[in-house]
This record gives C-alpha cells, sequence and structure tokens, in this order.
C-alpha cells in the first residue's frame, strides 16, 4: 500500500502586476508532479533553489494550495478532506522545517511543545512530565530541557525539539524539508543519525527534501530529481547515483566536491535555471543541457521506465 | 620560497556582552603566501569570520576589541595605522567578499554606479574609463550581457549573479589579496563550480585568496593550504593533501568522518558527539576535550601547543605525532 501517492500535482503562483493586481501570468512552481511512497520508504527530493522541492512539500501538506491534481494519503485525497478528517490526519502525517528556530513557539517552555499535539489526540500519559522525558530521552536530550525555552539552545538540539514534537504522535509519514541545512556540519551528521534510528524504531516513512545530494545519499533509498517544476529522474538511491540517466542528474553529482577525490570536470553547466514563470519549450533542461538535440528544444520528454527507474529525457535509452 | 604576503601574529580578539567578555579569536598566527589560496574552515562560533574582518579591521566598535597581536601586510602592521590609511587598503590592495551578496550590495544603486563608485574611490582616472573598466570586469566575471547589467539594480540578478558583480567588485581595483567568506555558501552547487573557476582564474592572474569556509568539500576543491579552526584557536594547519590524507587532530579526523558524502551504500555518519563549547565556558585545557575521542588528563588541565610534523604540518594535540600516520 503507497502511503503517499502524488498525482499530476500543480501549483502555480499568480504574478500580479498593476494598480488592480492583474494576473498577467504565473509561477509555474509545481507543474506536474507523480510519486509513490511505500511504507518504510525515504524518498529524497533533490533540485537546487526554485525547482519546486519545497513547494511540493507544503502542497502536499495543504500549506499551498494545488492548482491540479491529487495527493492521496493511505489512499484517501488530501484535497479533499473535511475538516474534522484532515484534523485526524495530522496524527499520521507530520513535518519538521528548515529553520528550527521558527518553528518552535519562542513564549512555550519544551514540556509543553513537545506535549502539545499528545494534549490535542488525546494521547498524553497521566504522568505529563516521565512522557515528556521518555519523548526527550528518544531524541538526545535530558530532562534539564523540560522547563527551558527554545532561544536557550543550539540549532541542533532545537532540531532535536521538532523532531521529539513530530515522532511524539507516532505518525506515518514525515515531510522534512531541509532538516539539516541550517545546521553544522558535525551536528548534521548527529541529526541525520537520529533520522535514520527514528525510522527503524518506529517504522517512520519520509519525504526528505534537500538541494545537497550526500544528505540525500546518507539517508534515503529512493531519489527523485527536481528541475524547474518538474521530476527529471526517479529511481533507488544507489543506482541514480552511481549511474545518473538525465545529464542534470549527471551534472548534480559531478558538482558535489568530494574530499579525497579530484574530479575531472569536463563539461561545466552554464548560466542558470531559467524563471519557473516562464519555462523553455520542450524538455525545460534543454537551454543548459550540453547534450541538447533538435527534438529536446522542440518535445517534452516523455517518462522512460527501466525496472525501478524513471527518466524524462529523449536521449536515455534505458 | 614563497613571500609572505600577509602574517597575522598572536591575533586576539575579545567581545563585550550582557554576559560578559569572550575570546572570539585567542593568539591566532598564520601566513598567506603570495598567490595562493588559503583555506579557513571550522564551524559557526569558531572565530573565522571574526579573524578575517579583524583583518580588514571591520570588527564593531566598541563591543569588539583587537586585544592583540599584529597584522602584517607589505611590511606595515594594519592595526597601527589610522582610519585614512586604513580605508586607503580596503577594496584596494585586501578587497573582500561576502557570503550574501545581496545584501553587501546596495540595493538603491545600479550597478554600474556601484562598480564604478568602487573603482574611484581607489584609483585616479575618470568616469568614462571607469564605466568602460566596469563592464570590462563584469564580463570578465561572466556576467553575460554586461553593457545592460550596468543598468540593473541589484534585486534584478539571481544570487549567483550578484555573487559576480560583487567578485568583479572586489577585482576592478587589482588587489593582491582577497578575504572570500562563505562565497559560495548561498549558491547551489552547480552555479557554486562556476564561481569556483572563476576564483581560480584570480589566483592564475597572482591574487591571493583567504576562503573561509564551514564546507570541507570547497576546502578540498580550492585551497592549496587549510588552517583548521575550532573554538577561537586553530588546532590544525597544512597543505590540503596533508590535511586530507593524514588529519592529525581529532577535531580535523572526526569532522572529515561525520561529513555526509556521496555514498552508494548507506552506512550510519560517524558523528562527532557533544557540541562546541560556549565561549563563557572553554575548558582549562584542550577546547576539544569534552568531544575528543582521545582526550585523557593532561588534555583537561594542559592547553596543547601547535606540534610541528612534516611539511610544515601542525596540530594543536598532545598526541598529533600518533594520529598523523594513523588511518581515519
Amino acid at each position: 500500500m503507497n502511503i503517499l501517492e502524488v498525482i499530476d500535482l500543480k501549483t502555480w503562483f499568480p504574478i500580479k502586476r498593476g494598480i488592480l493586481s492583474k494576473t498577467t501570468g504565473h509561477i509555474r512552481a509545481v507543474d506536474g508532479v507523480s510519486l509513490k511512497i511505500k511504507k518504510g520508504e525515504v524518498l529524497g527530493l533533490v533540485g537546487e533553489s526554485g525547482c519546486g522541492k519545497t513547494t511540493l512539500g507544503r502542497t502536499i501538506l495543504g500549506l499551498e494550495n494545488a492548482r491540479e491534481g491529487k495527493a492521496l494519503f493511505f489512499g484517501k485525497d488530501l484535497f479533499a478532506m473535511t475538516r474534522h478528517e484532515k484534523k485526524k490526519i495530522r496524527k499520521r502525517l507530520q513535518i519538521i522545517f528548515q529553520d528550527p528556530l521558527s518553528s518552535l513557539n519562542p513564549g512555550m517552555n519544551i514540556i509543553d511543545i513537545i506535549t502539545e499535539g499528545l494534549v490535542q489526540f488525546g494521547m498524553l500519559e497521566k504522568d505529563k512530565i516521565s512522557h515528556a522525558i521518555k519523548l526527550l530521552h528518544e531524541v538526545g536530550l535530558d530532562k534539564n530541557a523540560l522547563y527551558r525555552y527554545p532561544h536557550e539552545f543550539s540549532g541542533g538540539q532545537r532540531q532535536r525539539i521538532n523532531i521529539a514534537r513530530a515522532v511524539s504522535l507516532r505518525p506515518d509519514f514525515i515531510v522534512c524539508d531541509e532538516p539539516v541545512s541550517a545546521l553544522d556540519v558535525s551536528v548534521q551528521a548527529q541529526i541525520i543519525n537520529l533520522f535514520l534510528d527514528l525510522k527503524e524504531k518506529y517504522s517512520l516513512s519520509y519525504l526528505f527534501i534537500s538541494h545537497d545530494l550526500s544528505v540525500v545519499s546518507s539517508i534515503t533509498n529512493k531519489v527523485a530529481v527536481m528541475y524547474l517544476g518538474k521530476i527529471v529522474e526517479y529511481g533507488p538511491v544507489e543506482a541514480v547515483i552511481s549511474n545518473p540517466g538525465h545529464p542534470y542528474t549527471q551534472a548534480l553529482i559531478d558538482a558535489v566536491p568530494v574530499p579525497g577525490i579530484h574530479k575531472k570536470r569536463i563539461k561545466i553547466l552554464k548560466g542558470e535555471a531559467p524563471s519557473p514563470s516562464d519555462p523553455p519549450s520542450g524538455c525545460r533542461f534543454h537551454t543548459r543541457c550540453p547534450e541538447t538535440k533538435k527534438i529536446c528544444r522542440e518535445q517534452e520528454p516523455a517518462e522512460v521506465i527501466s525496472g525501478e527507474r524513471r527518466v524524462w529525457c529523449h536521449l536515455y535509452k534505458g | 620560497m614563497k613571500r609572505k604576503l600577509l602574517n597575522v601574529e598572536k591575533l586576539v580578539v575579545t567581545f563585550k556582552t550582557d554576559q560578559g567578555v569572550f575570546k572570539a579569536v585567542d593568539s591566532v598566527s598564520f601566513s598567506v603566501n603570495k598567490g595562493e589560496i588559503l583555506g579557513m574552515v571550522g564551524e559557526s562560533g569558531c572565530g573565522k569570520s571574526v579573524t578575517a574582518m579583524s583583518i580588514l579591521r571591520l570588527i564593531p566598535l566598541p563591543a569588539g576589541a583587537i586585544e592583540n597581536g599584529r597584522i602584517i601586510f607589505n611590511e606595515k602592521n594594519l592595526l597601527d595605522l589610522n582610519i585614512k590609511e586604513m580605508r586607503k587598503i580596503r577594496g584596494n590592495a585586501i578587497s573582500m567578499i561576502f557570503q550574501e551578496p545581496g545584501a553587501a550590495l546596495s540595493p538603491l544603486h545600479r550597478i554600474g554606479h556601484q562598480m564604478v563608485e568602487a573603482l574611484l574611490l581607489h584609483k585616479k582616472t575618470d568616469k568614462k574609463n571607469a564605466w568602460r573598466l566596469a563592464e570590462e570586469w563584469l564580463t570578465k566575471a561572466g556576467i553575460p550581457d554586461a553593457k545592460e547589467k550596468m543598468f540593473a539594480y541589484p534585486y534584478q540578478l539571481s544570487g549567483g549573479m550578484q555573487q559576480r558583480v560583487m567578485i568583479a567588485m572586489a577585482l576592478i581595483t587589482k588587489p593582491e589579496l582577497i578575504i572570500a567568506d562563505e562565497p559560495t555558501t548561498a549558491l547551489d552547487v552547480t552555479i557554486q563550480l562556476q564561481i569556483f573557476e572563476l576564483l581560480r582564474d584570480i589566483r592564475r592572474s597572482g591574487t591571493s585568496i583567504l576562503l573561509i569556509t564551514h564546507d570541507m568539500g570547497v576546502i578540498w576543491e580550492m585551497c592549496d593550504r587549510v588552517l583548521v579552526m575550532y573554538a577561537s584557536k586553530i588546532v590544525e594547519e597544512g597543505s590540503a593533501g596533508d590535511i586530507f590524507s593524514s588529519p592529525a587532530h581529532p577535531y580535523t579526523r572526526g569532522l572529515l568522518k561525520s561529513i555526509p558524502k556521496l555514498q552508494v551504500d548507506s552506512k550510519r555518519l560517524q558523528a562527532i558527539s557533544g557540541q562546541v563549547p560556549s565561549p563563557f565556558d572553554y575548558p582549562k585545557g584542550c577546547n576539544f576535550y569534552d568531544r575528543c575521542p582521545h582526550a585523557f588528563d593532561r588534555c583537561k588541565n594542559e592547553v596543547p601547543k601547535q606540534h610541528v610534523l612534516e611539511n610544515n604540518h601542525k596540530a594543536a594535540c598532545f598526541i598529533a605525532e600518533k594520529l598523523v600516520s594513523t588511518n581515519l
């Protein structure tokens, strides 16, 4: 059973100009994305600024309005739910954001923050303090944290608090939006390990959004690469990294510095990603692709399926 | 024999806060040679940015204070210069590139105006010539349609473009040294590559670069020599080759082991336990004592001096000699 199934999702933001705020165009942040996540799977969603990965995560959670498409959670359409149903879903579908500080209410102490959800769903044990301590231990914090406030903690500790809060409800699925990007390198490793441990312990599934391919490769089993609102490649992470099918995936992999390995980069991607309000014709990547052919400028590439891999490129033969 | 361009000697920088005074930089000494890219790597709060800002005397006063040390550049101690003399050096012989180009560029002035201003502050020439030079440097920095871009405002450019403008502005006065503070952190990885190429071109033309970053990958790609900083001190120093192949300080070793690498087999990462000590709470002995897997009694009470290993490789650790030849 698929925990999450996204079907042809589009999220567009209107561009309003003039005194009367006339809509003159749209930023096509997510422009036709489909994906599936099975129970126990961690799907990495990787791409650079403006590719739409964060908007995709937010749309799934109902924080942005989809223009078209569906997001099915355990088979039920998230966008068609009543308020009552949506409230119940919150227990099973959680989120962890990039900025650990702005995700925490500065006026609440830690014990209240991490038990707030439990109170909402009637899951709080009789002994609130011991329940809270158990939650803190799960994320490597101790009881000294209980009555302190978010501003008293470091970035890594704050993120642990966010994770404790998310996991307290024993959700099935967590959307993690760049959860380690704002953390120091040595702390990143600790938090990544924590994600891995909790996944094992509670059979969690994640949608792990990140611009950092190295982080994604440490934690996910499947990866989807996004460019300008669309997925260009999808597959098991080891296969995609060791043998990328799409030229953009290849460029991303090439660009990552790997200490210890001198990379000979023959083709460096020129220019920058075009604006999502005016995507190029045909394959959106054709303006920067080192292998562009005539068909790439004219036709959008169809999905090429090769086992568990999917690549959207005219030149990919499988 | 490499010529030393910049020599920092026993630099100490403190800050006054509500909670008291703390040392952000503790007796830091290093030099930058002509034509090299020196990397300064460390995590939040290690003192690398403060060190860089001290060179150009950009430390906010009165909270910040350079308590001790000398910064020798072209045989003069920069800390002895008055404001006028310092201004002649900033943006001229020594330029700086910052992490957030959007924040460093004036939002109210067109690119051309800012470039020309940067040049005319230091070089005697007429506006027409300055405008032409500015266009040239924008092109050299990889900005397409430089002629039009001269009339653009910073907000009309992407992050990568803004960074190129900042680099062009830093180069237009033909500096001897560029201090680059996290120049690619805010940029996408494919754009980062382009900026690397640009920085390499700059080095080829004879300008030295002091490259400050928290990213070991950037250090690997770009730097000839590396300084590793931890909690206000330099803990290790050496060529990039030595630092990556035979790191001697437990912090450097821990850092290299904990970096997520593009890996094909999902292995749990080897994290450094604990966290950086608060600058108000630095321990008596080695600052890394609480987190070090090799710590012993001496480390608790005594501050380790720099141990000199081969090839100008130094590490501030009592067992540096043993660790340098131990595999990670």
